[in-house]
């Protein structure tokens, strides 16, 4: 494996068994699976930022918990710089793996301790896992990562409580707690959907100061691509528990190849009365992963399917260069 | 002639700790067939403004000062009984937040959309229920899906199916608040297409309130940018977008990323909105703008027109 690799995924795959009564346990023969997360592979480089777009129940929150082992996968292999997270059955190894890879949650409102002061909360991922060596460094620690998110002077900030601070505070010590273990991995996922438009660059800018300084790789998940624009080197883009298409972020933007791209990118407002937009808007909604369609997974709402779009499935291909996609359309 | 005009309104709700000045003295006028898009950051007041207009203002929400004029009649006197029986759902509908939970789970979707129309108009359950499956049809849903219950349908549909029920009186204002929030990019898309042909057909006039500028440009013809309580600027969607003049909407603009066209740097405003129990003396945004003068920080800006016709700001820089 190169050396230039942070995160590598291997043909990742979660299933989730649905929930059935008891009566229909007994009688059914197979227990019906959700499809979540159906066979993808991508690659993080050291230092790069890589955008997951895609609609809700697409499989792009169960594919950032899997590669942090929040959830066990059911197939496929997860490499952080050539070790396979997916293998690793020791406890501590895995804890030692956690301060290198971390994870910022979407909602501050719910993710931080009611009950904890601002300096609690940052520090407790330090004393977990006996990082500090002691209470001097714990306390630059959190100093530092506080005065490095502009909560400055720390001290007026360190004795509050979650409730006397803003909803954009909020957040910026949720991104602290997961910076003050310097990761080499992080993944984020919608880190400012909660927060107002008016401070929403704000925090964004201060978290890829960070991502920066420490040299982390970075996975940002969201459903915004206007923003993942903002943000990412590369966007990969899912759909019903595939990544249907990945490249360099402004190429897919500017030119979308796969006609769900398409359509997803066209169907994004733009704050601009007067731009000129095409107008395609595919019918329906998206399926259910239960039974996920045959074929190409979009081919119920693809406005150019053809009848092998409903029988086999894609695969990816590099259709230009450094771009990937897995259409029928294209020929590689 | 203006269908709604909305003038100097006060609306405070009181708290134990005072009065939280949620719409101070705002005024605005709405045209037949305009869609009004009324933006602001969450908890400046356009909520506030589109509870205070359909009179569904919790019990500490107080109206004290200014008009509500609907097609001559002011509302705001009016007693409650009245309003229910000659305004609400007849003349002003709403389409609320959240359309996923605004639906009855055990009630048939064409009994919910029907009992507006038998509670309102005097007719049969069986004229309501015919006229519940044709709003079905125009919304595009399809009245055979008219005894499906709420879990049955997808998000799209759950939210036509509140947009079917705003019309069921023909109203002739619709008011709606964060009308798309919780839907999917796509889908959304198909819900405010659906919404504006609706919207041309039957020459409604509409205020979409939303935080998403973005969802506004695409479906308003006049914007109305509200801070703290009070509209700071008020215009056609093709002026407020292109030549705004409060600091405040151009770096709300500024903020909201774009798909098309180059990639250009993205603003953001330093600090947040004034708590509305004591909000700031002077002009509400100075804090927070840096043009700020010592004008501001004393001297309240009035509304002024600026930069062409119906377009108006309140700023200490236009005129300054």
């Amino acid at each position: 494996m190169s050396q230039d690799v942070c995160i590598e995924v291997q043909n990742l795959k979660k299933y989730f068994p649905v929930k059935m009564g008891f009566v229909s346990t007994l009688m059914s023969k197979r227990v019906p699976q959700v499809h979540a997360v159906d066979d993808i592979s991508f690659v993080i480089k050291k230092e790069e930022i890589l955008g997951l777009v895609g609609e809700s129940g697409c499989g792009k929150t169960t594919t950032g918990r899997l590669l942090l082992r929040l959830l066990p996968a059911t197939a496929g292999k997860v490499y952080f710089k050539g070790l396979d997270v997916t293998a690793i059955t020791d406890e501590n190894e895995m804890r030692r793996l956690r301060r290198k890879m971390q994870i910022i949650f979407q909602d501050p409102y719910e993710s931080l301790n009611p009950r904890m002061g601002v300096f609690d909360i940052i520090a407790e991922p330090l004393q977990l896992l006996k990082v500090a060596q002691n209470l001097e460094e714990l306390r630059e620690r959190v100093m530092e990562v506080l005065e490095d998110l502009e909560m400055t002077p720390p001290e007026e900030y360190i004795y509050r409580f979650p409730h006397e601070l803003s909803g954009g505070q909020r957040q910026r010590v949720a991104i602290a707690r997961a910076f003050v273990l310097r990761p080499e991995f992080l993944m984020a996922d919608e880190p400012v959907s909660m927060l107002d438009a008016s401070i929403r660059s704000e925090v964004l800018d201060l978290l890829l100061g960070l991502v920066k300084k420490h040299h982390s790789s970075f996975l940002y998940i969201t459903h915004d691509i206007a923003l993942a624009r903002y943000i990412c080197n590369r966007i990969a883009v899912m759909y019903l528990g595939k990544i249907i298409e990945k490249g360099p972020t402004e190429d897919i933007i500017l030119k979308p190849l796969h006609p769900y791209t398409e359509a997803l990118i066209s169907a994004v407002p733009v704050p601009d009365p007067t731009a000129k937009r095409s107008d395609i808007v595919i019918k329906g909604e998206v399926p259910s992963a239960i039974n996920p369609p045959s074929g190409c997974r979009f081919h119920t709402r693809c406005p150019y399917v053809m009848q092998v779009c409903k029988t086999k499935e894609p695969k990816m291909a590099e259709i230009e260069k450094n771009r990937y996609v897995a259409c029928h359309k294209y020929k590689a | 002639m203006a269908l709604l005009e909305v003038k100097n309104l006060k609306m405070y709700f009181q708290t134990m700790r005072g009065y939280v000045k949620a719409v101070d003295d705002v005024s605005f006028e709405l045209n037949k067939g305009d869609t009004l898009g009324l933006a602001g950051e969450s908890g400046c007041g356009k909520t506030s403004t589109a509870l205070t207009i359909l009179r569904l203002l919790p019990w500490n929400g107080e109206i004290l000062g200014g008009e509500i004029v609907f097609d001559d009649v002011d509302i705001v006197g009016m007693n409650d009984d009245q309003f229910r029986d000659k305004f609400r759902w007849k003349r002003i509908s709403a389409i609320f937040q959240g359309a996923m939970n605004a639906l009855h789970p055990t009630i048939h979707i064409g009994d919910q959309i029907a009992e507006p129309i038998i509670a309102h108009e005097n007719v049969g359950k069986k004229e309501a229920l015919e006229r519940a499956g044709k709003l079905l049809d125009l919304v595009g849903i399809g009245a055979s899906m008219i005894n499906r219950y709420p879990h049955e349908l997808s998000g799209g549909m759950k939210q036509r199916t509140v947009t079917a029920m705003a019309l069921a009186c023909n109203p002739s204002l619709i008011i709606a608040d964060e009308p798309t929030t919780a839907l999917d990019v796509i889908v959304r898309a198909q819900v405010l297409k659906a919404m504006r042909e609706l919207q041309q057909k039957m020459n409604l006039s509409m205020i979409i309130i939303s935080h998403d500028l973005s969802m506004l440009a695409e479906t308003c013809n006049k914007i109305a940018i509200m801070y703290a309580g009070k509209i700071v600027e008020f215009g056609s969607v093709v002026s407020i977008f292109k030549e705004p003049i409060h600091p405040y909407t151009a770096k709300l603009i500024g903020a909201f990323p774009s798909v098309v066209g180059p990639k250009t740097q993205l603003s953001s405003i330093h600090g947040f909105p004034p708590d509305l129990l004591n909000p700031p003396s002077g002009c509400r945004f100075h804090a927070r703008c840096s043009y700020a003068m010592e004008v501001c920080r004393t001297m309240e800006p009035k509304m002024v027109e600026a930069g062409g016709k119906e377009h108006m700001v309140a700023c200490h820089l236009v005129g300054a």
